[in-house]
This record gives structure tokens, C-alpha cells and sequence, in this order.
């Protein structure tokens, strides 16, 4: 394999692992705030892409398209904290988890009956190499995560609310106790979450040129994968988790090519990993 | 036949979820691959039973699988708890699925078709609803036995139920081993009900829509597991036209009754 096929796949498998870093972080968020697996998120990214799509039909302009997605996945986010998960976090935890599976369902098949079972094309991003075998879409897609990235890093280090979400996720009583305001937290901790997935919609969606009514469903599913691997409420260990697989799957396909079942693969890794090293591949254990 | 037709199909369900109810209604333990062990029996039997073998064997034979394989998800759920649980089981689904698409023996994508009834339509009634009838005694006889108020003490609190010296690891199993037997016993019915299978009738899918049924219906008790399935199976039959849009009524269903009424339609408060 040469040079050039290399850094197209890289580039590639960086650009899925970014899609899957911004998805899985805010599941990796909720999950160290709340405990609940917010299966819901993939429905989420969906609604994003649809809103970006929609935008960029009406107006033709890519950064519009982002910021619709963004503020379609927000609100989103914000109504399934208000009114979903907030009131379920005194019941056990497979209420809001089997509750948050069937509102994933109801989202995605809504958009279907919406906008038909068939892909929109999203043609905001014209795939031309621009640096040897890299392409605008694998560019803009990396590039973005990359800020967006760091601009959660900043938060989470760096601000009064990062410090917050930190204190919460370590020892939500203690923190209220310290003057923490939980519910704030929460909220924030969805807004951010929904922002990002919503983004991520468009991104993923300019990236293919295509939006589906069952775009989420890999990400659901995948998604636990990928914060079960990074540790399940372990940021940094996601975001690694995600650029891992991104780039294994890419650089899978290209060698072995179809001949193993990928889902299959994964999920029993994910099990091994689950028995063997349920603190995730990178943190050491907490407890 | 039809309204015959349609209910054999229901107590199909109503045998999953009764199935489904022993690990999650009693022993509190979630699982949300329940559709693999049915997959299992079901193409277990459905290929013993294209061979040719009696009924009975076949359905010997799906119990048998399946149950290997419970006790497979029983001894991972000695490891993990709660969410880590959930996850590993839908894991175990789509592992499940991806290995029946992958054998070739198994048809891969096209299934496995041409499976015959093995019993005379009659006879094929008269063995589900005894079947039916045994799994509603082994369900009343677990929960009123000790394995019972075991399992139960399982469901409410692990680690007290542990404190009082009960071995949870075994009862996990037990739980674990009835609930996958009975849906591989479902499964074979199935086969040889609809002749053809195919590795996503098996999915993640199906495991919500079980969990949906009982959930709705209420889990932990008999009725609730009985009504969710003729309730949820039996609307989709009768309302053809809501086929179309059975996913989005399944998902808000699941989503409104968790939100509002978590314990179900015949569910207890705990």
C-alpha cells in the first residue's frame, strides 16, 4: 500500500473518529453527571443533520447549516433534560435507559415519516483533495473538531463551569453540599452536549453528502462502545477511544476488507473490555 | 385460520416476555439481548427440524442451545451491574446476529427458509398452549418459591441479599438459564410458525420491542408480561395500517411509560 492510499485512509479514519469524538463526549458527559446512558443522543445528532440540511437547502450556506444544527440539537437536548431525564434520576437507572432507547426510536422514525425514507444530499463541502490525498470535507471535518475539542478542554479545565460539572460528576451531594447548583449543571451539561451532537450532525452529514433518517442508529450503538472504551465518564479516554476506532475501522476495511462481521467484532471486544477492564482502556482503576 | 393464526403468534410473545420477565421482573437483572436467545432457539430447531427430527427434539435441542448460551450472558452478569449489564447485553445481540449473518450453514443474510411445521396445525396448538401453561406454572413456581424471594431480594438490593448469606451468584444463574430455555423453546415454535428465518428478525429491535411489552404491560408480576404481549403483539396485527408506523408508536409507547408510569400498566409500586 502506498504513500497516498495511507494518508487517504488516515485522513479518513480521523475524520469518522472526530464524528465519533463529539457524539461520545456528550454521552460521556451526561453519563458522569446523571448516570444515565443517554441513548437518546444518536436521535439527537440526527435531528442536527436534518436542521443542517434543511438550512442549507433554504439558504445555501454551510455556516448557516452548522449553526441551525446546532441550535436544533440544543433545544432538543435541552427539552429531553427538562422533561425526560431529570424527573427518571430517583428511579433506577433502566428506566431512563430502556425510556431514552425507545425515544431514540420515536426520533428517528419521525424524521422518516417527515422527510421520506430516503437519503438528502447535503452537497455543502465538494470533495477535492486539497493537501496530497486529504480532502476539503476530511479538512473541514478534522479542523472543526479540533476547535470545537479544544474549546471543551477550556471549559472543563479551565471555567467556574467546567470545575462545576468536575465537582459534580466526582460527588454530586458533596458538591451541592459546596454550593454547586446541580440542576444548572445538568442543563449546561446538555446544552454543551447537544451543541456538539448537533454539529457533528452537519459535519458527518456534509462529510458523506448524505442525511438519513437512520444516520444515528451506528452512533447509538457504537457510541456505548466508544464510552464504555474510554471509561464511561472519563473525557480524554472518549475522545481517544473515538480517534482509535475512527481510524481502526478505516484502516480495517482497507486490509482485511468485509470479511469479518465489524459490529460483531466490536461488541465482543466490548464485552472483553467490559469483564476484563470496566474502568476503560485508559484510566487506571478508580475504585 | 386467521384469528388462530394471530394467536399463536401472541403466545409466542406472551411466552418471550414471561421469558424476558424471570431475569428482569424478578431477578432485576436488565437484559436487552433477549431476542438473540430467541434467535437461537429458533434456528437451532428450525435447522433440526428442515433435517427432518421430530418436533420434540427440535424443541430439545432450542431449549438446549439457548440455554448454553444464557448461561454465557448469566456468567457475565456475575461481573458487571446495572448499565455496564444493559450494554454487554446489547452487545451480546448484535454479536449474535453478526455470527448467525456470518455462518454459512445458517444461509448468512437469506436465512434459513423451507422450515416445516413438524406437527399437524391442530397438534402444533395443542403443544403451545401446554407449553404456554407450563411456562405460567414455572413462572408461579418461581415466584412463590424460595428461588422466588430470592430473586426478588436480588432485584431490591444485591448487596443486602448477599448480607443475608444468599448465594446471588447461583441465583443469577438460575434466573438466567430458565429465561433463556424458555425463550428457545419460544424461538422453535416460532420456526416452525413462520417457515423462514432471517438474522435481523433477531436484533436489537426485537429485544426493545420485548421490553416494551413488558414494560408496558408491568413487569414482575404474571399479568402484566400476559397483557403487554397480547397488547402491544395484538395491536400491531389488528391496526395493519399502523405498520407504517409502528416504530415511532413502540418508541413513544416505551419513552411515555417510562417517563410516567414506570411500573407499568399492572405493575406494582416496589
Amino acid at each position: 500500500m502506498d504513500l497516498f492510499t495511507l494518508t487517504a485512509l488516515l485522513g479518513d479514519g480521523l475524520a469518522v473518529g472526530s464524528i465519533y469524538a463529539l457524539t461520545a463526549l456528550g454521552l460521556t458527559l451526561v453519563y458522569g453527571l446523571l448516570r444515565v446512558l443517554h441513548v437518546a443522543h444518536a436521535g439527537v445528532y440526527a435531528v442536527g443533520a436534518y436542521a443542517g440540511w434543511w438550512a442549507f437547502q433554504k439558504t445555501g450556506s454551510f455556516g448557516l447549516a452548522l449553526g441551525t444544527g446546532a441550535v436544533a440539537g440544543a433545544l432538543l437536548g435541552l427539552f429531553l433534560e427538562a422533561w425526560f431525564y431529570r424527573p427518571l434520576l430517583s428511579r433506577p437507572p433502566h428506566v431512563a435507559l430502556i425510556g431514552s432507547i425507545g425515544l431514540f426510536l420515536a426520533v428517528g422514525d419521525l424524521l422518516r415519516i417527515l422527510f421520506g425514507p430516503y437519503q438528502q444530499s447535503l452537497p455543502a463541502l465538494a470533495p477535492a483533495p486539497v493537501v496530497g490525498m486529504l480532502t476539503a470535507p476530511q479538512l473541514v471535518v478534522v479542523g472543526a473538531t479540533a476547535v470545537l475539542l479544544l474549546g471543551v478542554y477550556f471549559v472543563v479545565e479551565q471555567t467556574r463551569l467546567g470545575l462545576g460539572w468536575r465537582a459534580m460528576a466526582q460527588d454530586a451531594l458533596t458538591a451541592a453540599a459546596l454550593g454547586v447548583d446541580l440542576p444548572l449543571m445538568s442543563r449546561l451539561a446538555f446544552l454543551a452536549a447537544s451543541l456538539l451532537a448537533g454539529l457533528a450532525g452537519v459535519l458527518v452529514g456534509a462529510y458523506y453528502n448524505q442525511v438519513y433518517p437512520t444516520m444515528g442508529a451506528v452512533l447509538a450503538y457504537k457510541g456505548l462502545a466508544i464510552v464504555v472504551l474510554g471509561g464511561l465518564g472519563n473525557l480524554w479516554g472518549t475522545v481517544a477511544a473515538a480517534l482509535l476506532l475512527g481510524l481502526l475501522e478505516s484502516l480495517a476495511v482497507a486490509y482485511l476488507g468485509h470479511r469479518f462481521p465489524p459490529e460483531g467484532v466490536a461488541f465482543v471486544a466490548l464485552i472483553l473490555v467490559l469483564l476484563f477492564r470496566p474502568q476503560g482502556l485508559f484510566s487506571r482503576a478508580r475504585r | 385460520m386467521y384469528v388462530v393464526t394471530i394467536l399463536e403468534l401472541l403466545l409466542i410473545y406472551a411466552l418471550l416476555t414471561l421469558s424476558l420477565n424471570l431475569v428482569v421482573g424478578l431477578a432485576g437483572q436488565v437484559n436487552l439481548g433477549h431476542a438473540a436467545f430467541f434467535g437461537i432457539g429458533a434456528y437451532a430447531g428450525g435447522t433440526l427440524l428442515k433435517a427432518g427430527a421430530p418436533f420434540p427434539v427440535a424443541l430439545a435441542a432450542g431449549a438446549a442451545a439457548s440455554t448454553a448460551l444464557g448461561l454465557v450472558l448469566g456468567a457475565v452478569s456475575l461481573r458487571l451491574r446495572g448499565d455496564y449489564l444493559a450494554i454487554a447485553t446489547i452487545g451480546f445481540n448484535f454479536a449474535v446476529v453478526a455470527a448467525l449473518l456470518y455462518t454459512p450453514y445458517f444461509g448468512g443474510a437469506y436465512g434459513l427458509s423451507g422450515i416445516p411445521r413438524g406437527l399437524a396445525p391442530s397438534t402444533y396448538l395443542l403443544a403451545l398452549l401446554a407449553t404456554f401453561g407450563l411456562a405460567v406454572f414455572i413462572h408461579e413456581r418461581v415466584q412463590n418459591s424460595e428461588s422466588g424471594y430470592a430473586f426478588v431480594a436480588l432485584r431490591d438490593s444485591e448487596v443486602a441479599a448477599e448480607a443475608l448469606g444468599l448465594n446471588v451468584n447461583r441465583f443469577k444463574l438460575v434466573a438466567f438459564a430458565l429465561s433463556t430455555a424458555l425463550a428457545g423453546v419460544a424461538g422453535v415454535f416460532y420456526a416452525a410458525y413462520i417457515g423462514t428465518l432471517r438474522p435481523e428478525d433477531f436484533g436489537f429491535p426485537l429485544s426493545v420491542t420485548l421490553m416494551a411489552m413488558l414494560v408496558v404491560g408491568g413487569m414482575g408480576g404474571l399479568w402484566g408480561p400476559i397483557l403487554g404481549a397480547f397488547l402491544l403483539g395484538g395491536f400491531a396485527q389488528a391496526f395493519a395500517f399502523v405498520h407504517n408506523y409502528q416504530a415511532v408508536l413502540y418508541g413513544l409507547l416505551l419513552a411515555l411509560v417510562m417517563r410516567y408510569r414506570p411500573q407499568g400498566i399492572l405493575g406494582r409500586v416496589s
